[in-house]
C-alpha cells in the first residue's frame, strides 16, 4: 500500500525514474514516512488503551525495596516499557534515590529506557523483521542489566551531587485513571498526539538520513569497506554525538541493512545513537559529577562494541 | 481566586504546559495565581517525578506530559 504511494507520488506525480539516485530516494522517503507514522498512530493508540504506557512513578514503587537482582530486572523491564522524556532524568534521578534504590539499579534503568520501547520493537518488527527486534530487545536488555551492574562496582555513590541526598519527596496521591472505555480512548489519544509531537522530528530526520543512504550509497559499497574488526567501534563512535530517538533510528538501521551493512555493526549503531547522547549528559550533570559521567559514557561505549562483535561474529 | 502551579525545570514541554493553562484561564476570563515551579527540590515535594506536573489548590492533579485543554478547563472551572 505505501509503496503504491510512493509509486503514485514519486514517478507518476514528480515524474522521476526509479532508476535515479534522487527517484529511489524520494521514494524510499515517501514510502516509508507514510509508512512510519500509520504505524505509529495504530501501536502508540492500542499501547494507550491498554495503558501499557507506565509512568517513573509507579515504576519507582514497584522498585523500591526489593531485593538487588529482582530490583534490576523489574527496573529494565519497566524501563522498556516507560516512555521517558529526557528532561525527566533528573527528577527520576533523584526519585530513584530517595526511594533507596541502588545507583546501579537506577543506571540500569537509565540504559535501557531511552534504549528499549515498545513503540520502536513494534517498528522494527514490522519494517525490518521480528527476528532483528527480537535480538535488539534481547541484546538491550543485557546492555543495560551488564551496564548498572558494573556501574555500582565503581561505588558511584561518591560522585552523586550533595544535595540529591537531602531531597525528601512528598508522597502524591496521583488521580485515580479513569479506566471506563472512554476514558481509556480519551488517554490513548492524548499520548498519541503527545508522543507523535515529540517524536515526529526524528522520525523525519531518521527516514531522511534512510532515503540519502537507499538512493546515493552504491550496492557494495559496505562490501568495500569491509568487515574489518574497527567498523564496529566506529560506528559506536560515530553514532555517540548523534542523536536521535530510538524510533528515528529504525529508518535508518533499515537503508543500511539493505545496502549489506554487517548486522552486529548496525545494532551497535542503533544503541549507540539511541542511548548515547550529549544533552542526555548534560542533564544528568545536575545531578551526577564529570567521573561518573564519563563511566556511564565509556560503559556503554565498551557494552555496544560488544554486542556488535558479538552479532558480526554470530553472522 | 485559583492558586495553580506548573512544575518544572523549564522543559519545552513545561512551557508549552503554562502558556497552555494561562491562554484557557484568559479565554474562561478566570483570574489564577498562576506560577512556575522550577526549583527541583521544590517539585519532589509533591510527589512529582514526571514533569511537567499541575497542581491545584495545593492538590497534585496532573503529572507527566501536557495536559489536554478539557482537563485545563475541568480545573479552573
Amino acid at each position: 500500500m505505501f509503496e503504491i504511494l510512493g509509486d503514485l507520488v514519486v514517478f507518476k506525480l514528480l515524474g522521476l525514474s526509479g532508476e535515479s539516485a534522487a527517484g529511489q530516494a524520494l521514494h524510499f522517503f515517501v514510502a516509508d514516512t507514510a509508512k512510519i507514522f500509520a504505524l505509529l498512530v495504530a501501536i502508540i493508540y492500542v499501547m494507550g488503551l491498554l495503558r501499557a504506557l507506565l509512568s517513573p512513578e509507579r515504576v519507582r514503587t514497584f522498585v523500591r525495596g526489593q531485593p538487588k537482582w529482582l530490583a534490576r530486572s523489574t527496573a529494565i523491564i519497566l524501563g522498556a516499557v516507560t516512555p521517558f522524556c529526557s528532561c525527566s532524568s533528573v527528577p527520576l534521578f533523584i526519585g530513584f534515590v530517595e526511594a533507596g534504590i541502588p545507583l546501579g539499579v537506577t543506571f540500569s534503568f537509565l540504559i535501557a529506557s531511552p534504549m528499549i520501547n515498545e513503540v520502536a520493537v513494534v517498528l522494527l518488527a514490522s519494517l525490518i523483521g521480528w527476528q532483528l527486534a527480537l535480538l535488539y530487545v534481547a541484546a538491550g536488555l543485557a546492555v543495560a542489566y551488564a551496564g548498572g551492574a558494573i556501574m555500582e562496582r565503581f561505588r558511584p555513590e561518591r560522585w552523586v551531587e550533595d544535595y540529591v541526598w537531602k531531597i525528601h519527596m512528598g508522597e502524591a496521591a496521583l488521580a485515580e485513571p479513569d479506566n471506563s472505555l472512554r476514558g481509556r480512548h480519551a488517554y490513548a489519544m492524548t499520548e498519541v498526539r503527545e508522543i507523535l509531537r515529540r517524536v515526529w522530528k526524528w522520525v523525519v530526520i531518521g527516514v531522511g538520513v534512510g532515503a540519502l543512504f537507499h538512493g546515493f550509497v552504491p550496492l557494495d559499497w559496505a562490501k568495500q569497506l569491509g568487515d574489518v574488526w574497527y567498523s564496529v567501534p566506529a560506528a559506536v563512535l560515530a553514532g555517540a554525538p548523534l542523536y536521535s530517538n530510538a524510533i528515528g533510528v529504525v529508518p535508518v538501521a533499515e537503508a543500511m541493512l539493505v545496502k549489506g551493512v554487517a548486522l552486529g555493526t548496525t545494532l551497535a549503531f542503533m544503541m549507540s545513537i539511541a542511548t548515547l547522547s550529549i544533552p542526555e549528559m548534560l542533564i544528568l550533570r545536575k545531578v551526577i559529577k564529570w567521573p561518573a559521567l564519563a563511566l556511564f559514557a565509556g560503559v556503554l561505549v565498551v557494552a555496544f562494541t560488544l554486542v556488535g562483535w558479538g552479532f558480526n561474529l554470530l553472522t | 481566586m485559583k492558586e495553580v502551579k506548573v512544575l518544572g525545570s523549564g522543559c519545552r514541554n513545561c512551557e508549552t504546559t503554562y502558556k497552555l493553562i494561562q491562554q484557557v484561564a484568559d479565554e474562561c476570563g478566570v483570574t489564577l495565581a498562576l506560577e512556575k515551579v522550577q526549583d527541583i527540590a521544590a517539585i519532589m515535594a509533591y510527589g512529582v517525578m514526571s514533569t511537567p506536573g499541575v497542581v491545584v489548590e495545593g492538590k497534585v492533579v496532573h503529572a507527566g506530559g501536557v495536559p489536554d485543554r478539557k482537563k485545563v478547563e475541568s480545573w479552573l472551572s
